[in-house]
């Protein structure tokens, strides 16, 4: 079942069109900075964007942290926001239970088909960005081309970028994880993946309204996107773990629940699409 | 035909389903045995699909109990629904695929279907419902009826032991409707039940052998056709001659109608010739029998999508 989700979302022309537009940003932003040589001030604009002119591999990166708050989280929201809800809406949902497909199979093979759109999504945006980059954005004299400055000023070899770029990968993709897990649960709960994906946007946009707000300190460390850029931490020299650490979990605790409720939902509901 | 020694193949008892303080389907208590045509009659509303939902595992019931094929549903989904093939309200397929590729997804996506035979088995689907030469092209550009005939092709990929039909002719042409009649024909011969659900009397009376009939949710009528179709020991006739007709009968007709007479007892042959030797002329004579459509309406109020006030 998992094999056949995954071959669905494959010959989805949706599944590539987002990818393709998720990856088109990075690289206009890349050809712009390629072009006229304007970067933003260090500690403005996106992370690393400034540095990115020094040294173009380090664009894998700055591709991350410009599709990470906005672009990455709608394609993710959108293609989970089908999972059920899709099948629904066309009718097809009824004919795989049928088959018959448990319905704890089909959610699981869903949601792993989901998490692979993610850890896909988030790989080619960083490949991109390095071959982008490097193809395109400069290597900066200053500098040895084998290494590079980290966030906390020391210098880091190729390798150690080149290992913590996986890292920071790795981090991206399980970010997205809640909000994938909350589109799968909307997706259980509607006909509609309309509804579903922008129920899920709004809770995104809710959070991270909130984390611009004082008066919501109290709640600002179970906020979803409160530790998403918490990747950067992974550039400084040692590790901060710390943040990176909590942003883990606290996916992990939203991915539970959610993933929790859907099965709650979707196992005992009445199929009337 | 009569029931004796066959097999239940769908049962139900008191099965019940609730939407709030609505009884869509109430103590509903269905017997389908095996080699039944099986029409599933009611107006739009009457709790048909509901049903026809409850019996697959996709509703669940509110209470009561449903048997396929001798197991008890839902629990045991995993061992009866692979030797059933449904069309429930309407095919539905991924557009942007081809027919082929969407039967060949469906059969990977169910239990200990085996890929060696999978293309074998998608090609004999389509083959049967008259799609063989279209399964490459995209669903999208399928007719109303193709599509149809692509939800047959679907509920019969499994080669099964019970089809379970929601309007299965809907948007077809007359042509479509006689060849899917003959495939249906085809596969009961053939041992397959059919559980028709309709809402065509026309389809309902030349295809099946039992009818089961719905009215707000609850079953007001189950019975053989060919019962309740049964001669009912008057006779019909058409003359020219009404008035004289009445004469040579003596009192016997029960009914008259212009030049139609009914006629209470006796054999139509033998009325036939008491007419025919005193002169009056028959243009049409035949034992009365109810239509299909006199006995629904007798078991059945005014169609349930009809919203009145309280009566």
């Amino acid at each position: 079942m998992i094999r056949v989700e995954l071959r669905k979302l494959a010959r989805r022309p949706r599944t590539w069109a987002a990818l393709v537009l998720i990856d088109l940003l990075p690289t206009v932003v890349a050809v712009l900075l390629a072009v006229t040589h304007i970067g933003p001030r260090p500690g403005q604009g996106p992370a690393f964007l400034s540095a990115v002119l020094a040294n173009g591999a380090l664009f894998s990166v700055a591709a991350l942290a410009i599709v990470l708050p906005l672009f990455l989280p709608v394609a993710v929201a959108v293609i989970a926001a089908e999972s059920i809800a899709g099948e629904a809406q066309i009718g097809t949902l009824r004919y795989l239970l049928i088959r018959p497909v448990s319905r704890l199979r089909l959610l699981v093979a869903k949601q792993i088909a989901v998490f692979a759109f993610v850890l896909v999504s988030v790989i080619l945006v960083a490949g991109t960005g390095f071959l982008v980059g490097s193809a395109i954005l400069g290597h900066d004299a200053s500098t040895p081309a084998t290494s590079i400055v980290s966030v906390s000023g020391s210098t880091l070899s190729s390798t150690q970028i080149a290992i913590r770029t996986v890292l920071a990968v790795g981090y991206v993709g399980l970010s997205m994880l809640g909000v994938a897990a909350l589109a799968i649960l909307l997706s259980t709960m509607t006909d509609s993946p309309l509804s579903a994906a922008l129920g899920s946007l709004a809770f995104l946009v809710g959070s991270s309204l909130l984390l611009t707000l004082d008066a919501a300190r109290a709640i600002k460390p179970y906020l979803p996107t409160r530790y998403w850029l918490s990747f950067i931490d992974i550039f400084r020299d040692p590790i901060l773990w710390r943040n990176v650490e909590r942003g883990l979990l606290l996916q992990l605790v939203y991915v539970a629940v959610f993933l929790g409720a859907a099965w709650a939902n979707f196992s005992s509901k009445d199929v009337t699409s | 035909m009569t029931g004796a020694g066959k097999s239940t193949v769908i049962s139900t008892n008191g099965l019940t389903k609730r939407f709030g303080s609505v009884a869509a389907v109430d103590h509903v208590d269905l017997n389908v045995r095996e080699g039944d045509i099986y029409g599933f009659l009611g107006a739009n509303g009457s709790g048909k699909t509901t049903t026809v939902r409850m019996l697959l595992g996709l509703v669940l019931a509110t209470s009561g109990q449903i048997d396929v094929l001798g197991e008890r549903m839902p629990a045991n989904a995993r061992s009866v629904l692979p030797h059933v093939g449904a069309l429930v309200e309407g095919p539905a397929a991924y557009v942007h695929l081809s027919a082929r590729r969407n039967l060949s997804l469906l059969d990977a996506s169910g239990p200990n279907s085996k890929r060696p035979d999978r293309s074998a088995r998608v090609d004999d689907a389509l083959e049967q419902v008259g799609l063989g030469g279209v399964g490459r092209k995209h669903v999208r550009a399928f007719s109303l009826g193709m599509r149809q005939r692509l939800g047959l092709a679907a509920a019969l990929l499994n080669g099964p032991r019970l089809l379970v039909l929601d309007e299965p002719t809907n948007g077809l042409d007359p042509q479509g409707i006689h060849e899917i009649r003959q495939l249906l024909q085809e596969l009961s011969r053939r041992g397959t039940t059919i559980f028709l659900s309709s809402h065509l009397l026309s389809e309902v009376e030349v295809l099946c052998t039992r009818i089961g009939v719905l009215d707000r949710g609850r079953l007001v009528l189950e019975d053989e056709i060919a019962h309740l179709r049964a001669p009912t020991g008057r006779t019909f006739v058409r003359t020219s001659d009404p008035a004289l007709a009445v004469r040579v009968l003596d009192g016997r007709v029960a009914e008259q109608r212009h030049d139609e007479l009914v006629v209470s007892g006796g054999d139509p042959a033998l009325i036939n010739a008491q007419l025919v030797s005193a002169g009056v002329r028959v243009s049409e004579l035949a034992a009365e029998r109810h239509s299909l459509e006199d006995i629904i309406l007798a078991h059945t109020r005014a169609g349930s999508d009809r919203v009145g006030g309280p009566t």
